[in-house]
Protein backbone atom coordinates (compact mmCIF):
# COMPACT_ATOMS: atom_id res chain seq x y z
CA UNK A 1 0.00 0.00 0.00
CA UNK A 2 1.02 2.99 -0.66
CA UNK A 3 0.34 6.48 1.32
CA UNK A 4 -0.34 10.04 -0.07
CA UNK A 5 -2.44 12.87 0.09
CA UNK A 6 -5.05 13.94 -1.79
CA UNK A 7 -6.66 17.46 -1.21
CA UNK A 8 -5.16 17.48 2.86
CA UNK A 9 -6.98 13.98 2.77
CA UNK A 10 -4.86 10.65 3.79
CA UNK A 11 -5.23 7.83 1.50
CA UNK A 12 -3.78 4.94 0.68
CA UNK A 13 -3.82 3.57 -2.91
CA UNK A 14 -2.41 0.10 -4.23
CA UNK A 15 0.72 0.24 -6.20
CA UNK A 16 0.51 0.70 -9.83
CA UNK A 17 -2.55 2.98 -9.60
CA UNK A 18 -2.55 6.54 -11.07
CA UNK A 19 -3.15 9.60 -9.23
CA UNK A 20 -6.95 9.56 -10.82
CA UNK A 21 -7.48 5.83 -9.95
CA UNK A 22 -6.79 6.75 -6.18
CA UNK A 23 -9.07 10.10 -6.99
CA UNK A 24 -11.87 7.85 -7.78
CA UNK A 25 -11.99 5.54 -5.41
CA UNK A 26 -12.17 7.58 -2.89
CA UNK A 27 -14.37 9.43 -5.05
CA UNK A 28 -12.80 12.95 -5.35
CA UNK A 29 -14.37 13.85 -9.04
CA UNK A 30 -11.25 14.92 -11.59
CA UNK A 31 -12.68 16.18 -14.89
CA UNK A 32 -11.34 13.36 -17.62
CA UNK A 33 -11.73 13.21 -21.60
CA UNK A 34 -9.10 11.27 -23.07
CA UNK A 35 -9.43 9.14 -20.62
CA UNK A 36 -11.54 5.93 -20.66
CA UNK A 37 -12.03 3.05 -18.20
CA UNK A 38 -11.76 0.15 -20.95
CA UNK A 39 -8.72 1.57 -22.86
CA UNK A 40 -5.36 1.99 -22.15
CA UNK A 41 -4.02 5.71 -21.01
CA UNK A 42 -3.16 8.80 -23.42
CA UNK A 43 -2.66 11.69 -21.39
CA UNK A 44 -3.19 14.19 -24.45
CA UNK A 45 -6.36 16.62 -23.37
CA UNK A 46 -4.87 17.62 -20.63
CA UNK A 47 -8.34 18.14 -19.13
CA UNK A 48 -7.17 15.80 -15.90
CA UNK A 49 -4.53 18.00 -14.39
CA UNK A 50 -3.96 18.50 -10.51
CA UNK A 51 -0.76 19.84 -8.73
CA UNK A 52 1.37 17.72 -7.39
CA UNK A 53 4.29 18.57 -4.62
CA UNK A 54 4.47 21.95 -2.44
CA UNK A 55 5.78 25.06 -2.62
CA UNK A 56 7.80 26.43 -5.65
CA UNK A 57 8.53 23.03 -6.61
CA UNK A 58 4.80 22.51 -7.14
CA UNK A 59 3.80 21.34 -10.76
CA UNK A 60 1.17 20.44 -12.91
CA UNK A 61 0.57 16.25 -14.28
CA UNK A 62 -1.89 14.83 -15.86
CA UNK A 63 -3.70 12.48 -13.22
CA UNK A 64 -4.62 9.79 -15.52
CA UNK A 65 -1.08 9.13 -16.63
CA UNK A 66 0.95 9.83 -13.40
CA UNK A 67 1.62 6.74 -10.88
CA UNK A 68 0.83 7.16 -6.83
CA UNK A 69 3.88 7.61 -5.00
CA UNK A 70 4.58 7.45 -1.52
CA UNK A 71 4.27 10.43 -0.05
CA UNK A 72 3.12 12.19 -2.77
CA UNK A 73 1.60 15.47 -2.04
CA UNK A 74 -1.79 15.85 -4.35
CA UNK A 75 -3.95 19.03 -4.97
CA UNK A 76 -7.14 19.28 -7.29
CA UNK A 77 -8.52 22.28 -6.91
CA UNK A 78 -5.72 24.66 -6.73
CA UNK A 79 -6.28 28.14 -8.32
CA UNK A 80 -3.33 26.64 -10.79
CA UNK A 81 -5.23 23.97 -11.64
CA UNK A 82 -8.23 25.65 -12.09
CA UNK A 83 -7.28 28.18 -14.80
CA UNK A 84 -5.39 25.35 -16.56
CA UNK A 85 -7.89 23.17 -17.18
CA UNK A 86 -9.84 26.54 -17.71
CA UNK A 87 -7.39 27.09 -20.65
CA UNK A 88 -7.69 23.67 -21.99
CA UNK A 89 -11.82 23.17 -22.51
CA UNK A 90 -11.20 27.07 -24.16
CA UNK A 91 -8.70 25.80 -26.77
CA UNK A 92 -10.27 22.77 -27.26
CA UNK A 93 -13.35 24.57 -27.94
CA UNK A 94 -12.19 26.75 -30.72
CA UNK A 95 -10.80 23.78 -32.29
CA UNK A 96 -14.23 22.02 -32.04
CA UNK A 97 -17.17 24.12 -30.81
CA UNK A 98 -19.84 21.42 -32.27
CA UNK A 99 -18.73 19.33 -29.47
CA UNK A 100 -21.70 18.74 -26.54
CA UNK A 101 -19.31 17.01 -24.82
CA UNK A 102 -16.39 19.93 -24.55
CA UNK A 103 -18.98 22.76 -24.60
CA UNK A 104 -21.08 20.95 -21.77
CA UNK A 105 -17.61 21.01 -20.01
CA UNK A 106 -17.24 25.06 -20.68
CA UNK A 107 -20.51 25.36 -18.87
CA UNK A 108 -19.52 22.96 -16.17
CA UNK A 109 -16.55 24.72 -15.36
CA UNK A 110 -17.43 28.22 -16.34
CA UNK A 111 -15.64 29.01 -19.31
CA UNK A 112 -17.37 31.79 -21.09
CA UNK A 113 -15.11 33.25 -23.87
CA UNK A 114 -13.02 31.96 -26.46
CA UNK A 115 -10.35 34.12 -27.45
CA UNK A 116 -8.39 31.37 -30.12
CA UNK A 117 -9.75 31.79 -33.53
CA UNK A 118 -12.66 29.24 -33.81
CA UNK A 119 -11.43 26.28 -36.53
CA UNK A 120 -14.20 24.11 -36.35
CA UNK A 121 -13.05 20.57 -36.98
CA UNK A 122 -14.01 17.72 -36.63
CA UNK A 123 -11.41 16.13 -33.93
CA UNK A 124 -9.57 16.98 -31.18
CA UNK A 125 -6.96 14.38 -31.51
CA UNK A 126 -7.72 12.69 -28.01
CA UNK A 127 -7.04 8.82 -29.47
CA UNK A 128 -10.25 7.77 -28.22
CA UNK A 129 -11.06 6.22 -31.44
CA UNK A 130 -7.65 4.67 -32.22
CA UNK A 131 -7.78 3.50 -28.87
CA UNK A 132 -11.10 1.47 -29.06
CA UNK A 133 -10.21 0.56 -32.11
CA UNK A 134 -6.98 -1.09 -31.33
CA UNK A 135 -8.27 -2.43 -27.56
CA UNK A 136 -11.67 -3.43 -27.72
CA UNK A 137 -12.23 -3.82 -31.33
CA UNK A 138 -9.46 -5.66 -32.06
CA UNK A 139 -9.88 -3.73 -35.59
CA UNK A 140 -6.33 -1.51 -36.17
CA UNK A 141 -7.98 0.35 -39.09
CA UNK A 142 -7.66 3.86 -38.00
CA UNK A 143 -4.61 5.72 -36.11
CA UNK A 144 -2.64 9.05 -36.43
CA UNK A 145 -0.87 9.93 -39.06
CA UNK A 146 1.25 13.30 -39.44
CA UNK A 147 2.74 15.28 -36.59
CA UNK A 148 2.94 19.03 -35.39
CA UNK A 149 -0.23 20.99 -36.77
CA UNK A 150 -0.87 18.34 -40.03
CA UNK A 151 -1.62 15.50 -37.44
CA UNK A 152 -4.67 13.53 -37.64
CA UNK A 153 -6.25 10.60 -37.70
CA UNK A 154 -7.25 8.48 -40.51
CA UNK A 155 -7.30 5.02 -42.18
CA UNK A 156 -4.23 4.00 -44.62
CA UNK A 157 -4.12 5.65 -46.92
CA UNK A 158 -7.05 8.01 -46.27
CA UNK A 159 -9.57 5.45 -48.16
CA UNK A 160 -11.57 2.87 -47.30
CA UNK A 161 -9.95 0.70 -44.64
CA UNK A 162 -9.43 -3.61 -45.37
CA UNK A 163 -9.73 -4.57 -41.60
CA UNK A 164 -12.25 -2.40 -40.55
CA UNK A 165 -15.21 -4.03 -39.03
CA UNK A 166 -17.29 -1.45 -39.59
CA UNK A 167 -18.13 -1.80 -35.69
CA UNK A 168 -19.00 1.99 -34.76
CA UNK A 169 -16.82 1.66 -31.54
CA UNK A 170 -14.96 4.25 -32.82
CA UNK A 171 -18.06 7.08 -33.65
CA UNK A 172 -19.71 6.05 -30.20
CA UNK A 173 -16.72 7.25 -28.38
CA UNK A 174 -15.82 9.73 -30.02
CA UNK A 175 -16.48 13.22 -27.96
CA UNK A 176 -16.45 15.21 -31.01
CA UNK A 177 -18.84 13.27 -33.76
CA UNK A 178 -21.31 12.14 -31.03
CA UNK A 179 -24.57 14.44 -31.03
CA UNK A 180 -24.00 17.93 -32.28
CA UNK A 181 -24.47 20.78 -29.36
CA UNK A 182 -27.87 22.18 -30.53
CA UNK A 183 -27.43 25.73 -27.89
CA UNK A 184 -27.99 29.10 -29.06
CA UNK A 185 -25.58 29.47 -31.79
CA UNK A 186 -23.14 26.43 -30.81
CA UNK A 187 -21.53 26.24 -34.16
CA UNK A 188 -19.31 29.10 -33.90
CA UNK A 189 -19.26 30.16 -30.25
CA UNK A 190 -19.52 29.01 -26.56
CA UNK A 191 -22.89 27.84 -26.21
CA UNK A 192 -23.68 28.23 -21.94
CA UNK A 193 -27.12 27.29 -21.99
CA UNK A 194 -26.11 25.21 -19.54
CA UNK A 195 -24.71 28.15 -17.29
CA UNK A 196 -28.29 30.31 -17.66
CA UNK A 197 -31.26 27.86 -18.47
CA UNK A 198 -32.64 25.50 -15.89
CA UNK A 199 -32.37 22.72 -15.72
CA UNK A 200 -29.92 22.54 -17.94
CA UNK A 201 -28.29 20.03 -20.68
CA UNK A 202 -25.97 18.59 -18.21
CA UNK A 203 -28.50 16.88 -16.60
CA UNK A 204 -29.54 13.91 -18.50
CA UNK A 205 -34.09 13.93 -19.30
CA UNK A 206 -34.81 10.18 -20.29
CA UNK A 207 -38.75 11.41 -21.21
CA UNK A 208 -38.06 14.54 -22.95
CA UNK A 209 -38.28 14.25 -26.56
CA UNK A 210 -36.38 16.34 -28.77
CA UNK A 211 -38.82 18.99 -30.49
CA UNK A 212 -37.12 21.93 -30.42
CA UNK A 213 -34.45 20.18 -32.64
CA UNK A 214 -36.94 20.75 -35.52
CA UNK A 215 -37.83 24.56 -34.89
CA UNK A 216 -33.81 25.46 -35.15
CA UNK A 217 -33.06 26.56 -31.43
CA UNK A 218 -31.73 24.76 -28.53
CA UNK A 219 -34.02 23.25 -25.90
CA UNK A 220 -33.38 19.54 -27.14
CA UNK A 221 -32.97 18.48 -23.63
CA UNK A 222 -33.68 22.27 -21.91
CA UNK A 223 -36.48 22.97 -20.05
CA UNK A 224 -36.79 26.19 -18.41
CA UNK A 225 -37.96 27.64 -14.69
CA UNK A 226 -41.82 28.51 -14.56
CA UNK A 227 -41.17 32.07 -13.58
CA UNK A 228 -38.80 32.85 -16.64
CA UNK A 229 -40.58 30.22 -18.99
CA UNK A 230 -43.33 32.69 -19.83
CA UNK A 231 -41.87 35.61 -21.79
CA UNK A 232 -39.33 33.18 -23.25
CA UNK A 233 -41.67 30.42 -24.72
CA UNK A 234 -43.57 32.95 -26.43
CA UNK A 235 -40.31 34.51 -28.12
CA UNK A 236 -39.27 31.06 -29.26
CA UNK A 237 -43.13 29.90 -30.33
CA UNK A 238 -42.79 33.09 -32.55
CA UNK A 239 -39.21 32.34 -34.24
CA UNK A 240 -40.02 28.31 -34.77
CA UNK A 241 -43.49 29.70 -36.15
CA UNK A 242 -41.40 32.61 -38.34
CA UNK A 243 -39.11 29.11 -39.40
CA UNK A 244 -42.03 27.20 -40.43
CA UNK A 245 -43.12 29.86 -42.65
CA UNK B 1 7.05 2.54 -60.30
CA UNK B 2 5.24 -0.06 -58.75
CA UNK B 3 6.65 -1.96 -55.95
CA UNK B 4 8.26 -5.61 -56.70
CA UNK B 5 7.47 -8.00 -54.02
CA UNK B 6 10.33 -9.92 -54.63
CA UNK B 7 12.63 -6.93 -53.85
CA UNK B 8 10.92 -5.55 -51.05
CA UNK B 9 11.06 -8.64 -49.69
CA UNK B 10 14.94 -8.81 -49.83
CA UNK B 11 14.51 -5.80 -48.21
CA UNK B 12 13.00 -6.87 -45.17
CA UNK B 13 15.27 -10.04 -45.05
CA UNK B 14 18.53 -7.67 -45.22
CA UNK B 15 17.19 -6.62 -41.45
CA UNK B 16 16.65 -10.17 -40.26
CA UNK B 17 12.69 -9.19 -40.52
CA UNK B 18 12.45 -7.78 -37.51
CA UNK B 19 10.13 -5.42 -36.30
CA UNK B 20 12.43 -2.99 -35.00
CA UNK B 21 14.21 -2.36 -37.82
CA UNK B 22 10.98 -1.01 -39.69
CA UNK B 23 12.74 2.86 -39.79
CA UNK B 24 15.52 1.00 -41.45
CA UNK B 25 13.21 -0.75 -43.58
CA UNK B 26 11.20 2.06 -44.72
CA UNK B 27 15.04 3.87 -45.69
CA UNK B 28 16.28 1.05 -48.03
CA UNK B 29 12.18 0.96 -49.44
CA UNK B 30 12.69 4.78 -49.66
CA UNK B 31 16.05 4.57 -51.02
CA UNK B 32 15.12 1.75 -53.95
CA UNK B 33 12.25 3.98 -55.07
CA UNK B 34 12.69 7.45 -54.15
CA UNK B 35 9.15 6.91 -52.07
CA UNK B 36 6.94 4.31 -50.00
CA UNK B 37 4.86 3.04 -52.47
CA UNK B 38 1.91 1.75 -50.89
CA UNK B 39 2.25 -1.78 -52.29
CA UNK B 40 5.61 -1.79 -50.33
CA UNK B 41 4.18 -0.76 -47.33
CA UNK B 42 1.18 -3.21 -47.39
CA UNK B 43 4.53 -6.32 -47.82
CA UNK B 44 6.29 -4.80 -45.31
CA UNK B 45 2.56 -4.90 -42.88
CA UNK B 46 2.61 -8.56 -44.10
CA UNK B 47 5.74 -9.52 -43.37
CA UNK B 48 6.81 -8.33 -39.91
CA UNK B 49 3.29 -8.54 -38.76
CA UNK B 50 3.03 -4.99 -37.68
CA UNK B 51 -0.64 -3.43 -38.31
CA UNK B 52 -0.42 -1.39 -41.45
CA UNK B 53 -1.82 1.98 -39.69
CA UNK B 54 1.24 1.49 -37.28
CA UNK B 55 3.24 1.42 -40.21
CA UNK B 56 1.66 4.53 -41.70
CA UNK B 57 1.49 6.59 -38.82
CA UNK B 58 5.83 5.74 -38.35
CA UNK B 59 6.07 6.76 -42.59
CA UNK B 60 4.08 9.69 -42.09
CA UNK B 61 5.59 11.20 -38.66
CA UNK B 62 9.12 11.81 -40.41
CA UNK B 63 9.22 13.95 -42.96
CA UNK B 64 12.48 12.12 -45.04
CA UNK B 65 9.72 9.63 -45.95
CA UNK B 66 7.44 10.44 -48.90
CA UNK B 67 4.36 8.30 -49.83
CA UNK B 68 4.07 10.60 -52.90
CA UNK B 69 6.87 9.84 -55.64
CA UNK B 70 9.49 12.53 -55.83
CA UNK B 71 11.13 14.05 -58.57
CA UNK B 72 14.60 12.38 -59.70
CA UNK B 73 16.19 15.45 -57.37
CA UNK B 74 15.24 16.76 -54.29
CA UNK B 75 15.69 20.52 -53.40
CA UNK B 76 15.37 21.62 -50.06
CA UNK B 77 15.33 25.12 -48.78
CA UNK B 78 15.83 25.73 -45.24
CA UNK B 79 13.43 27.85 -43.26
CA UNK B 80 14.59 27.55 -40.31
CA UNK B 81 15.10 31.06 -37.85
CA UNK B 82 18.44 31.75 -38.95
CA UNK B 83 18.09 30.81 -42.75
CA UNK B 84 14.54 33.17 -42.30
CA UNK B 85 15.88 35.81 -41.54
CA UNK B 86 18.44 35.98 -43.70
CA UNK B 87 15.70 35.45 -46.47
CA UNK B 88 15.30 32.25 -47.03
CA UNK B 89 11.70 32.77 -47.56
CA UNK B 90 12.89 34.82 -50.97
CA UNK B 91 14.89 32.21 -52.27
CA UNK B 92 12.10 29.71 -51.77
CA UNK B 93 9.94 31.51 -53.75
CA UNK B 94 12.22 31.82 -56.38
CA UNK B 95 12.42 28.44 -56.45
CA UNK B 96 9.04 27.82 -56.80
CA UNK B 97 8.70 30.26 -59.68
CA UNK B 98 11.26 28.53 -61.56
CA UNK B 99 9.93 25.46 -61.14
CA UNK B 100 6.66 26.51 -61.08
CA UNK B 101 5.53 24.61 -58.26
CA UNK B 102 4.85 25.10 -54.30
CA UNK B 103 6.63 23.47 -51.60
CA UNK B 104 6.52 20.51 -51.14
CA UNK B 105 5.40 19.36 -55.06
CA UNK B 106 6.88 17.66 -57.87
CA UNK B 107 7.43 19.08 -61.34
CA UNK B 108 5.38 17.61 -63.83
CA UNK B 109 8.65 16.42 -65.45
CA UNK B 110 9.13 14.75 -62.00
CA UNK B 111 12.70 16.04 -62.25
CA UNK B 112 12.10 18.35 -58.94
CA UNK B 113 10.77 18.25 -55.98
CA UNK B 114 11.04 21.12 -53.48
CA UNK B 115 10.44 20.65 -49.65
CA UNK B 116 11.77 23.18 -46.83
CA UNK B 117 13.26 22.21 -43.21
CA UNK B 118 13.23 23.67 -40.38
CA UNK B 119 16.95 23.98 -39.50
CA UNK B 120 19.89 21.81 -40.48
CA UNK B 121 22.27 22.37 -38.09
CA UNK B 122 24.22 25.12 -40.12
CA UNK B 123 23.09 28.28 -39.39
CA UNK B 124 26.47 29.98 -39.98
CA UNK B 125 25.99 29.78 -43.60
CA UNK B 126 22.46 29.91 -44.31
CA UNK B 127 20.39 30.51 -46.43
CA UNK B 128 21.28 27.33 -46.89
CA UNK B 129 19.76 24.97 -50.14
CA UNK B 130 20.73 21.32 -50.35
CA UNK B 131 20.00 19.79 -53.49
CA UNK B 132 20.65 16.11 -53.88
CA UNK B 133 22.89 16.31 -50.90
CA UNK B 134 24.94 19.02 -52.12
CA UNK B 135 24.82 22.02 -49.59
CA UNK B 136 24.80 25.55 -50.93
CA UNK B 137 25.80 28.20 -48.47
CA UNK B 138 24.80 31.70 -48.58
CA UNK B 139 22.75 31.32 -51.34
CA UNK B 140 21.17 34.22 -53.14
CA UNK B 141 18.25 34.92 -55.46
CA UNK B 142 20.39 34.97 -57.87
CA UNK B 143 22.27 31.37 -57.41
CA UNK B 144 18.82 29.92 -57.83
CA UNK B 145 18.70 29.67 -61.78
CA UNK B 146 22.34 28.69 -62.01
CA UNK B 147 21.92 25.76 -59.18
CA UNK B 148 18.82 24.48 -60.96
CA UNK B 149 20.58 24.59 -64.10
CA UNK B 150 23.42 22.55 -62.68
CA UNK B 151 20.80 20.02 -62.38
CA UNK B 152 19.08 20.09 -65.23
CA UNK B 153 22.19 19.53 -67.26
CA UNK B 154 23.20 16.96 -65.44
CA UNK B 155 19.73 15.22 -66.90
CA UNK B 156 20.81 16.24 -70.71
CA UNK B 157 24.71 14.54 -69.82
CA UNK B 158 23.14 11.50 -68.75
CA UNK B 159 20.54 10.69 -71.11
CA UNK B 160 23.46 11.67 -74.07
CA UNK B 161 25.34 8.40 -72.57
S1 LIG C 1 -15.75 0.97 -37.15
FE1 LIG C 1 -13.79 0.33 -38.01
S2 LIG C 1 -12.38 2.01 -37.49
FE2 LIG C 1 -14.16 2.20 -36.13
S3 LIG C 1 -13.61 1.06 -34.27
FE3 LIG C 1 -14.75 -0.35 -35.60
S4 LIG C 1 -13.11 -1.40 -36.74
FE4 LIG C 1 -12.19 0.45 -35.87
S1 LIG D 1 -12.03 11.37 -34.08
FE1 LIG D 1 -13.03 11.74 -32.09
S2 LIG D 1 -12.30 10.08 -30.75
FE2 LIG D 1 -10.94 10.15 -32.51
S3 LIG D 1 -9.25 11.45 -31.84
FE3 LIG D 1 -10.72 12.78 -32.90
S4 LIG D 1 -12.02 13.60 -31.29
FE4 LIG D 1 -10.95 11.83 -30.40
S1 LIG E 1 -7.90 12.52 -19.16
FE1 LIG E 1 -5.88 12.78 -18.48
S2 LIG E 1 -5.00 13.85 -20.12
FE2 LIG E 1 -6.99 13.43 -20.91
S1 LIG F 1 18.25 27.81 -39.82
FE1 LIG F 1 18.94 27.05 -41.72
S2 LIG F 1 20.52 25.74 -41.07
FE2 LIG F 1 19.77 26.44 -39.16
Amino acid sequence: MINLKINNLEVKAEEGWTVLEAAKFYGLEIPTLCYNEGLSVYGGCRLCLVEIGEGPKSKLVSSCTYPVEEGLVVRTGTKRVIEARKMMIELMLSIAPNSKAIQDLASKFGVTQVRFKIRNEECILCGLCVRMCAEQMDGRAIGFQNRGYKRKISTPFDIKSEVCRLCGGCMYICPVCQLKCQGPDADTTVCNACLTMDPTCLDYYDELQCWMYDAGRCGTCVRETPEKSDSKEQTRNSKAKEKNV
Amino acid sequence: MDADTQKVQLLITKHNTEKKALISILQDIQAEYNYLPQEALKIVSETLDVPLINIIGVATFYRSFSLQPRGKHLVTVCMGTACHVRGGPKILEEFERRLDIEAGETTKDSQFTLETVACLGCCAIGPVVVVDGNYYAQTTIRMVGPILKKYKKKEKKNEAH
